[in-house]
């Protein structure tokens, strides 16, 4: 270990390395341009490209599992959910002027502040360490499902009832609103008032709504 | 592979995503943003995890499983937070986060957010005595 972290150079990158180093690049302006553009389906899409990146980062650090469960949860599941969340509660079509609030500039003297510090302290901690790639691969399927079914049997058990709940909650979530709407007048009428608005007249709640966002452009 | 690659990109991905919860308006794309700050952390997780895989003897993969764990709960997050912005978005008209201020101190009550269900309250009223 010390004879082979001997013979880096830093200034001599490895293949690996640079491989890392342009797929980062390209991760990292996909994920600025998912923070700063104003298309919101395009957000989502830039959002593809940078977690499929960061798939491409695990797989180059040997961990081939969790770029696989990367790409299966995050780019299949999760991109859609959010993509059937921004068409649900907007029609994004074309641009939309009103993504970015009103701090954006102390927002960004905040991020660019922490990353400075970050990475300062974090390339100053890890200046002399490297990680040793070759031999068999640390992540490989088999070693990750070994571990996980040896050692972290009962959290990934709890992990399944946590996800069970999430399911259910996200359901009552969707459904109580429904539930007021369609039997509105007993409820409706002793419920206090945001709830009772859109429970006896949703169009009435909807059109106040966008008259809203007029008032305030 | 010198660790301080995927440390630095992380960082910088963290520092991504929170400018995006800071700047951003629409609660989807908070939840996008809070999302690259989850990934950033599980590249962190993986890295280490490799590289202690290899530094130490006995090594439980604690950096992958908790990586899965982290993947797992991030799924469940937006599955709730989307149900949340859904039931917000029902319910208000509106998903931008600014216009949620109800249990905001110090601001004039007078506003056009609260407005709509005063009146719609006295609409109520006024239904529920004729």
């Amino acid at each position: 270990m010390t004879l082979a972290a001997a013979s880096h150079g830093f200034l001599s990158p490895t293949g690996v390395e640079i491989a890392f180093l342009l797929v980062g690049l390209v991760t990292f302006g996909a994920a600025v341009v998912t923070v700063t553009t104003r298309q919101l389906v395009h957000a989502a899409l830039w959002l593809v490209v940078a977690l499929g990146g960061l798939a491409v980062e695990y797989l180059l650090l040997t961990a081939e599992f969790i770029a696989w469960v990367q790409v299966l949860i995050y780019v299949g599941a999760v991109v859609v959910l959010i993509l059937f969340g921004l068409m649900l509660t907007r029609a994004p079509i074309g641009r939309s002027p009103d993504a970015d609030s009103g701090n954006r500039w102390a927002a960004l003297t905040v991020a660019v502040a922490s990353a400075a510090a970050l990475v300062w302290v974090v390339v100053d901690a890890f200046r002399t360490t490297w990680i040793d790639l070759d031999g068999p691969a640390a992540g490989s399927t088999a070693v990750t499902g070994a571990s996980l079914f040896q050692n972290w049997v009962l959290p990934f058990e709890a992990l399944s009832v946590l996800l069970l709940a999430a399911l259910v909650g996200a359901i009552v979530l969707s459904r109580k609103a429904k539930a007021a709407r369609a039997g509105e007048a007993p409820p409706a009428k002793t419920s206090p008032t945001g709830a009772s608005s859109s429970g006896t007249s949703p169009s009435g709640a909807s059109s106040s709504g966008t008259s809203q966002t007029g008032g305030v452009r | 592979m010198h660790l301080a690659y995927p440390a630095v990109l992380s960082a910088l991905l963290f520092c991504t995503g929170l400018y995006g919860v800071l700047a951003r308006r629409n609660a989807i794309l908070v939840l996008m943003s809070v999302e690259l700050m989850l990934n950033a952390v599980n590249l962190n997780l993986v890295a280490f995890d490799v590289w202690l895989s290899r530094a130490a003897e006995e090594t439980l993969h604690s950096g992958q499983a908790l990586t899965l764990f982290t993947i797992a709960i991030a799924a469940a997050e937006i599955g709730i937070g989307l149900a949340i912005v859904l039931a917000v978005h029902r319910n208000r008209g509106t998903s931008d986060i600014d216009r949620l201020r109800d249990t905001a101190e110090g601001h004039e009550p007078d506003g056009p957010d609260t407005d709509t269900p005063a009146t719609g309250t006295a609409a109520e009223k006024a239904e529920a005595t004729a």
